[in-house]
């Protein structure tokens, strides 16, 4: 690469950082200020380009495209303030695993109402009347548009500073981000600085979504990429600071547009393409920065989480009448190949459900006893899953082998994943979870020759006796019998207990000689190697994958089993997943809209059934007087 | 040897010297307290001793080998317990179980994934409990016991190593006056059977006089006495750090 092909690269990278600028500021401005993630703010971004497009296509011309970008950016903002009205103001005192959650419901929603106005297809946008043509610099075209986006970062920046040092609402701001309950006790009106903050920052990601227009497309799957771009920058920038995220979407954005600008290098030996590798590239930056600075470039390091669940009750081995129970719901899958001879349909939904209990139960091993909350389980379950596909593709190896391998290669992946996450704590360690995962789900997307990017891989059925699907059902039944026994042996032993320590008290857990990382880093790689388990039953049972195994979707999917089941109980993760898989496998499939129905559930759980069902069930009994 | 000296420790905030030069030694069975005023360096003292805080300067000898700068974890290994200022323990355990994960760290145990934790040490536990009159709440869950007997639970928690030495932060803050002087006593009688040396920080004078063995006092950041409860009464620049010595006052009296 030449001097001037280098330079023209990190201009393109600074038109591209504008836009990761502004949806990062937002959700670190509200971050800072409620303390809640907003999962749904890649949503809002979406939304953006959405509303733009139709502003610029339907009034169309100057007042269209310009009109509409201011348009667009108080109509988003102004949803926030609803969002913050109607429902974040009733969970601020929630967990914050549950405010996680009720944002990423809102996530589901919002995708399906735009699914519903704006259909299916991509929406592309008109060229910005008064942008249309390029300027030559460096001996190469660049779009006078990409310009524009160059100083539109810096003079948000500025603007937002300005707002934070010069205004009293922006003063307001710095202080509710310090100590919050103090502003409150000093008599400042609380509800309206949230609800203002959370508009200003939703403003901010309709504007980032509606500049986008006339470079890209609007698409229903910009809403989880934005929001997986901002975690990034906001754990590189640091959290809570605007600078450090200016700072971190232009070494963010230059890495990769670098890579690409590298493109393809033949070194003698070996050729190597990089633009294939943005988002390792990315990745290694991001490492870097926890490494040697884990709450991020500008960021401070964060108060000690503080949980307002109830405090759990300590774990007893199981009484007689749950283990009478557990042998009872045993048989009862035994004979399920008997009993579903007239609908095979039973033994599909049996496969399912298994599955779903191992995914399940090796989140929560991690979720409840490790108090790691993972907002990226899915990524252990497509390694297993991809893992196991593509040995059998590419090697021709039997089953046997590939569904030893697949966990083996979900617990590398965990490993190096949990060896990060393990240093942070909380949010941090929920958002990395998520970029984790969502750079696993890239990377398979993006590696067409190897994984088959989105068509997948097809045709991983099982041999014979296994092509029968009572037999595969009994294999399932065996593994997920074996992994949830295990489990549980696990959380009893000294190691679960180790585990436990560091999650009631990591002081304490050390100050009597547990080095409480290196167990939850050990606890991360046991439920990444089970989630594995699963991951390659799966690619057998459905024949082929496809990305869509690793999707952030299927993440949360984890969590809600577990929340639905209640998080502090053992058996709460079967029945969680039980359910869960039964509902998505039945009802779900009924409607196009399955993603609006799952987001009402969530909030329905969140909002009325913390405990979960075996929670709930649990506390019935204990007031009844027995014990479980 | 002392089981505990301290040479020359310094450590500094920005521009706040918060402790400068502190040396001091604790001999074996000493029953040590350290006092002094708020902002004295009393609590960044110990955190240096029990690995919270890399000192910017000095030595912390435990038996002679230097561990400044060394984790929590290892300074624990080396035999050195401690309890904290806010008393808890794991909330989602037993009592007897919070004493079992100290022993089984203790007896490296940790990462053993098969027999189940509640048969590891139980009579070792018991004995530990039953030291600080606990034993009848051993299966209780601990998020229900009262704050005294939480730091009761503590304190049966740091003995699980069998220290030799012992670092109380506060052990007395938020107990009443008879359970302070119940706990204090407990822990001076176990000092004196098990050849243990102890050295607190406490706010409460009483306390202090009637049961340390010897008093340091600090007063920013500099250690300003050493000695025994007369020595320390009697010490001029002592009463001047905790009471002033109303010369400031002298002129302006009309």
């Amino acid at each position: 690469m030449t001097l001037n092909a280098f330079l023209f690269q990190i201009l393109n990278g600074l038109s591209s950082a504008s836009g990761l600028f502004l949806i990062a500021a937002g959700l670190s401005l509200i971050f800072g200020v409620t303390r809640i993630v907003n999962l749904a703010h890649g949503s809002l971004y979406m939304l953006g380009t959405y509303i733009a497009y139709t502003f610029a296509t339907k009034i169309g011309g100057v007042t269209g495209f310009w009109g509409g970008i201011i348009a667009t950016a108080l109509i988003v903002g102004l949803l926030g303030a609803l969002i913050e009205i109607v429902l974040l103001r009733r969970i601020y005192r929630a967990p914050e695993l549950f405010q996680l959650l009720a944002t990423f419901a809102l996530v589901l929603v919002i995708n399906d109402a735009a699914l519903w106005l704006w259909g299916p297809a991509d929406l592309l946008g008109p060229r910005a009347p008064g942008f249309r043509g390029a300027v030559e610099i460096l001996g190469r075209r660049l779009p006078t548009y990409d310009l524009f986006l160059i100083v539109i970062g810096p003079l948000v920046l500025l603007a937002l500073h300005l707002t934070l040092t010069r205004t009293r609402f922006g003063r307001l701001i710095r202080a509710a981000t310090q100590d919050r309950e103090m502003v409150g006790a000093l008599g400042v009106n609380q509800a309206v600085l949230f609800t203002s903050v959370f508009a200003l920052g939703a403003a901010l990601a309709g504007l980032g979504g509606a500049l986008q227009i006339a470079r890209e497309p609007a698409n229903l799957a910009t809403d989880l990429i934005a929001l997986g771009d901002a975690f990034v920058v906001v754990v590189v920038g640091g959290m809570g600071s605007i600078p450090g995220a200016y700072l971190a979407a232009v070494i963010i954005a230059e890495v990769r547009a670098l890579c690409v600008g590298i493109g393809t290098v033949d070194f003698g030996f070996v050729t190597i393409n990089f633009s294939k590798f943005t988002l390792v590239a990315e990745f290694l930056v991001m490492a870097i920065v926890l490494i040697v600075r884990p709450f991020g470039l500008l960021g401070k390091a964060q108060g000690a989480v503080r949980s307002i669940a109830e405090p759990e009750e300590p774990i007893r081995p199981a009484t007689p009448m749950l283990k009478a129970l557990g042998v009872v719901v045993l048989v009862g899958l035994l004979c399920l190949p008997l009993l579903a001879q007239g609908s095979p349909y039973l033994l599909v939904l049996g496969i399912d459900v298994l599955i779903a209990v191992i995914f399940a139960t090796s989140l929560h091993f991690i979720m409840g006893p490790g108090g790691m909350h993972s907002f990226g389980h899915a990524a252990y379950f497509g390694l297993g899953a991809y893992g196991a596909a593509l040995l059998v593709k590419w090697l021709a190896l039997p089953m046997g082998v590939a569904l030893i391998a697949a966990p083996l290669l979900a617990l590398c992946g965990a490993l190096l994943f949990g060896w990060f996450a393990v240093r942070l704590s909380g949010v941090y360690l929920a958002m990395l979870t998520l970029a984790f995962a969502q750079i696993v789900w890239a990377a398979v997307f993006q590696w067409e020759g190897f994984t088959g990017g989105s068509n997948g891989v097809i045709g991983v059925w099982p041999p014979a006796p296994f092509d029968k699907s009572w037999a595969y059902f009994l294999l399932t039944l065996v593994l997920a019998v074996a992994a949830v026994l295990l489990l549980r042996r696990f959380l009893f032993a000294p190691f679960g207990y180790a585990m436990r320590a560091g999650r009631d008290s990591p002081l304490r857990a050390e100050a009597i000689g547990i080095d409480v990382k290196r167990v939850h880093w050990l606890a991360f790689g046991v439920a990444g190697l089970v989630c594995g388990i699963g991951g390659g039953l799966f690619a057998f049972a459905k024949g082929s994958i496809s990305p869509e195994t690793i999707h952030i979707n299927r993440s949360i999917d984890g969590l809600v089993m577990v929340l639905l089941g209640g998080v502090q109980t053992l058996t709460g993760p079967i029945a969680g997943a039980s359910v869960f898989a039964v509902l998505h496998d039945t009802v779900m499939r009924q409607t196009e809209y399955w993603r609006a129905l799952m987001g009402a559930i969530i909030l329905l759980l969140v909002l009325t059934f913390p405990q979960g069902i075996v929670g709930a069930f649990a506390s019935l009994w204990r007031k009844a007087g027995g014990r479980l | 040897m002392s089981v505990l000296e301290l040479r020359g420790l310094t450590k500094s905030f920005g521009g706040v010297h918060a402790v400068r030069d502190v040396s001091f030694s604790i001999g074996k069975g000493e029953f040590l307290a350290m006092i002094g005023p708020n902002g004295a360096g009393k609590s960044t003292c110990f955190n240096m001793i029990n690995g919270q805080l890399a000192p910017d300067s000095g030595e912390i000898l435990v038996e002679g080998r230097n561990i400044a700068g060394l984790a929590p974890r290892d300074i624990w290994r080396l035999g050195v317990g401690r309890t904290f200022q806010v008393a808890a323990t794991f909330g989602s355990m037993t009592v007897i179980e919070n004493v079992q994960v100290a022993l089984i760290s203790h007896a490296r145990e940790t990462y053993r994934l098969w027999r189940p934790a509640a048969s590891h040490h139980r009579a070792r536990a018991l004995e530990l409990l039953a030291q600080v009159n606990m034993q009848d709440a051993a299966d209780r869950p601990s998020r229900e016991l009262a704050y005294g007997d939480v730091k009761r639970v503590e304190l049966a928690i740091a003995l699980a190593n069998d220290p030799k030495l012992l670092l109380m932060d506060e052990p007395t803050a938020g107990m009443g006056a008879g359970e302070r002087h119940g706990l204090i006593e407990l822990v001076k009688r176990l000092v004196v059977e098990r050849g243990i040396s102890v050295l607190f920080t406490e706010h409460s004078m009483d306390v202090v006089f009637a049961f340390a063995d010897r008093i340091i006092v600090l007063a920013r950041g500099r250690l300003i006495a050493d000695g025994n409860a007369a020595t320390i009464r009697d010490n001029a620049q002592v009463r001047e750090v905790y009471f002033g010595t109303g010369k400031t006052f002298a002129g302006a009296a009309p």
